[in-house]
C-alpha cells in the first residue's frame, strides 16, 4: 500500500511483484537453460532451436503478440525485462528470439485482422520463426535505397531482388518483406518462405552472435499475392520504420544484458585475480573500469525502460528508442572491451567467457539501425522539437 | 485421526517457505544473521511444488493449494507457487519480529490448524529449508495430526484407490520405500523432480488468483519460542593449507596441530 502512495507522488524505479516474478524467471531459464550450451552454439554456429523452443514453451518468445493471436500479451517494459536476462544468458540466441519480434511488428503495426490472426497465429502456434526482410547488399542504412522490385500483375504481385544480412533468414516459416514499386511506391508484405522462387543463400560465418542465422536471401519472379500487401500501397517504408519504435527498445536491453553480463564477470575475475600483492579489484585502475561499466548499464536500463514506457502509454517514442539504442549499444562494446582487458591475457583466450561478450557485442552499434543513423534521428527531432 | 470416506479427487496442500535465495553468501553482523537478502522459494519446496502438480496434471489431484508463513513480502513465494500450477494459496503473515522467533514447532502446529479448514489429502513439503536446515517440520506436522510420513521422497505414487502413497526414501545407504496411509505428510528431496518455470502466462494469471491472508496472531496459537539462541556467528575463516615433506610430518600434524589423530 507504501509502494502505490509512492508510485502517485513520484515516478518508480523498482520493478513491480509481477515484473520481478517475470524477471526472476527469465534469469533462471537463462542460467539453467541457456548459459550451459552457449559456448557450444557460439563455436558450431549451431542453431539454437532447442532453446527457442524451451523459451517459446515457457512464454519466452513473442512477447509482444496480443493474447487474442495466442501470444503472451506482454507490455513492451515486460518484454524489455525478459529481453535483458535473456542476452545476458546469450545474445545470439537472444536475437534469434527477438527477430520473431521484429517481424511480426510491421503485421502488428499495419495487418488486417486475417493477417494478424494467420501469421501471428502461425508463430504462437508452435516454436518457428519468422524474419525482417529490408536489408539489400546495397542498402542497409539507406532503408530508402532498396532496389527489389514488386510489378503488379492483375490479383498479384512479382516481386525480383536480393535481400541481405536477414535475420532467421534460413530458419523462418515467413518473412516481412519491403520491396519498391515504379507505379506504387514502397510495398510491405508478408511472404511463405517456401514460396517458389525464395532462395535462401548459405549461413553467413559471423563475427559474433554466431548461432543467430543470418544470410542472404534472393527473390526470383516471386509471386505474391495483393492479399499479403500489409496496409496500403505506398505504406511500405512508413510501416517497415514504426517496427523500429517498437523493436529499438528491446535491442538496447539485449546490449544491457550484454554488458552486465561482461560487467558481472569483470567484477568477479577481478575479485580473485592477484597483481603486485593484492587482488587487482584493489587496483584504482580497475576499480574505475568496473564503476564506469555500472553506471552506464544502469543510465542505458533506464533509458530502455522510458523508451519502452513511452511505447506502453502509447506515445511517440522514436527518439527515446533511438537515444536508448545508440547509448546502449556504444556503452556494451565498451563494457565488453573493458572486460577483456580486465581479464588481461585470459580475457583473449576461448577458455573465459569474455571474448565472446567483445565479438557480440559489435554487432548490436550495426544492426536495427547504426549508432551513426541513430545519432541522425536524434539530433532531427532535437532539433525540430 | 479419523480418516474420513476415500476421496474421489485429493487435495494437496504444498508448504512453501520464502527464504533466503541459495545464490546469498549468508553474513553475520553483531551477532545477526543479515536478513535483508534476496530471498525465494525454498527449493526443496519447489520440488514439492512440482511433485503436487505433476500428481494434478495425472488427474489424481485436483486442487493444489499453496500455504507460506512469513512477513509480508512472502506473498511472492505463493504468487511463485501460483503461477507454477496452484489454484489458490495461503499467506499466514506475522510481522518481522513474529516470523524471526518461529521455531518449527509453530510452523507446523499452524499447518495442523489450517488443516482443520484444508483437510488436506496430501501435505507436501521441502525436507528443509536452506536457510536453517531443521527438517522438523513435515515430522512434526505428521505427528501433530497423528498421521503417517514419508520424508526424504525421491520417487512418490499414489495408489490406484487413493488409500495410500508408497514413498520411496532416500535413507544414508540407499533407498527404503514406504507405504502409508492417506493423508500423510510427504517431505521431498533432491531427487523426486526437476521442477518446472513459471511459465510467463501463467506469471500474469497468477496475479488475478486468490490469495487468503490470515495474520499470524489470529490463529489462536501459542508461539512462544520453546529455545533460546545464545550465539550466532560466523564460521572462522578458512585458513590456507600447506604442503607436508613425507609421511611423518603428516602425522605429526595430524596429531599435534589438528589434533585429528
Amino acid at each position: 500500500m507504501m509502494r502505490r502512495a509512492v508510485q502517485r507522488r513520484f515516478m518508480s524505479f523498482s520493478l513491480n511483484e509481477e515484473q520481478q516474478m517475470i524477471q526472476d524467471m527469465a534469469r533462471k531459464f537463462a542460467k539453467e537453460v541457456m548459459i550451459p550450451v552457449a559456448a557450444h552454439h557460439d563455436k558450431t554456429g549451431e542453431y539454437p532451436q532447442d532453446v527457442f523452443a524451451k523459451a517459446w514453451e515457457n512464454g519466452l518468445a513473442n512477447t509482444h503478440v496480443p493474447e487474442q493471436y495466442g501470444g503472451p500479451g506482454l507490455s513492451n517494459l515486460d518484454s524489455v525485462i525478459i529481453t535483458e536476462e535473456l542476452a545476458y544468458g546469450c545474445t545470439g540466441m537472444g536475437t534469434a528470439l527477438e527477430a520473431n519480434g521484429l517481424a511480426s511488428a510491421p503485421v502488428l503495426v499495419a495487418g488486417s485482422e486475417e493477417q494478424k490472426t494467420e501469421y501471428l497465429g502461425r508463430l504462437t502456434a508452435e516454436p518457428i520463426q519468422a524474419a525482417y526482410c529490408v536489408t539489400e547488399p546495397g542498402a542497409g542504412s539507406d532503408v530508402q535505397g532498396i532496389k527489389t522490385k514488386a510489378v503488379k500483375k492483375g490479383d498479384e504481385y512479382v516481386v525480383n531482388g536480393s535481400k541481405m544480412w536477414i535475420t532467421n533468414g534460413g530458419v523462418a516459416n515467413w518473412y516481412f518483406l519491403l520491396a519498391k514499386s515504379e507505379e506504387e511506391g514502397f510495398l510491405g508484405f508478408v511472404v511463405d518462405a517456401d514460396t517458389p522462387g525464395i532462395t535462401k543463400l548459405p549461413k553467413e560465418i559471423n563475427m559474433g552472435q554466431r548461432c543467430s542465422d543470418t544470410r542472404g536471401i534472393t527473390f526470383e519472379d516471386v509471386v505474391i499475392p495483393a492479399k499479403n500487401l500489409l496496409g496500403k500501397p505506398g505504406d511500405g517504408f512508413k510501416i517497415a520504420m514504426k517496427a523500429f519504435d517498437k523493436t529499438r527498445p528491446p535491442v538496447a536491453m539485449g546490449a544491457v544484458g550484454l554488458a552486465r553480463r561482461a560487467y558481472e564477470e569483470a567484477v568477479a575475475y577481478a575479485k580473485e585475480r592477484q597483481t603486485f600483492g593484492k587482488a587487482i579489484a584493489e587496483h584504482q585502475a580497475i576499480q574505475f573500469m568496473l564503476a564506469d561499466m555500472l553506471m552506464g548499464i544502469e543510465a542505458g536500463r533506464l533509458l530502455v525502460y522510458q523508451a519502452a514506457i513511452a511505447a506502453d502509454e502509447g506515445k511517440r517514442n522514436t527518439h527515446l528508442a533511438s537515444m536508448a539504442k545508440c547509448f546502449c549499444a556504444d556503452h556494451a562494446n565498451k563494457v565488453a572491451t573493458d572486460a577483456v582487458q580486465i581479464f588481461g591475457g585470459n580475457g583473449f583466450n576461448s577458455g573465459y567467457p569474455v571474448e565472446k561478450l567483445m565479438r557480440d557485442a559489435k554487432i548490436y552499434q550495426i544492426y536495427e539501425g547504426t549508432s551513426q543513423v541513430q545519432r541522425m534521428i536524434i539530433s532531427r527531432w532535437l532539433l525540430s522539437n | 485421526m479419523l480418516r474420513r470416506t476415500l476421496p474421489s479427487s485429493m487435495r494437496a496442500v504444498v508448504g512453501v517457505k520464502h527464504a533466503v535465495d541459495y545464490t546469498i553468501k549468508v553474513q553475520v553482523k553483531g551477532g545477526q544473521v543479515v536478513k535483508d537478502v534476496r530471498h525465494s522459494m525454498n527449493p526443496f519446496d519447489e520440488i514439492a511444488m512440482e511433485a503436487a502438480v505433476q500428481l494434478k496434471e495425472k488427474g489424481i489431484v485436483s486442487e493444489v493449494v499453496a500455504v507460506t508463513i512469513g512477513n509480508a513480502k512472502a506473498v511472492e513465494c505463493v504468487r511463485v507457487a501460483m503461477s507454477l500450477g496452484a489454484d489458490r494459496s495461503v499467506h499466514v503473515v506475522g510481522d518481522q519480529t513474529a516470523i524471526d522467533n518461529l521455531e518449527t514447532l509453530q510452523v507446523a502446529k499452524i499447518f495442523a490448524k489450517l488443516h482443520e479448514e484444508l483437510q488436506g489429502d496430501i501435505y507436501l513439503m521441502g525436507k528443509q529449508a536452506i536457510d536453517d536446515d531443521q527438517c522438523h517440520t513435515p515430522q512434526m506436522l505428521a505427528g501433530l495430526l497423528n498421521i503417517p510420513q514419508g520424508t526424504f521422497a525421491a520417487g512418490l505414487t499414489v495408489a490406484d484407490d487413493k488409500s495410500s502413497v508408497t514413498v520411496q526414501r532416500e535413507v544414508d545407504d540407499g533407498h527404503q520405500t514406504v507405504n502409508v496411509s492417506l493423508p500423510a505428510v510427504v517431505s521431498c528431496d533432491l531427487r523426486l523432480n526437476t521442477p518446472r518455470f513459471p511459465n510467463i502466462r501463467n506469471i500474469m494469471k497468477a496475479k488475478k488468483m486468490p490469495v487468503n491472508t490470515m495474520k499470524i496472531e489470529d490463529l489462536g496459537i501459542d508461539l512462544t519460542p520453546r529455545t533460546a539462541t545464545l550465539e550466532i556467528s560466523a564460521p572462522e575463516a578458512r585458513k590456507g593449507g600447506g604442503k607436508v615433506a613425507d609421511v611423518d610430518e603428516l602425522i605429526n600434524k595430524l596429531k599435534n596441530e589438528a589434533k585429528a589423530i
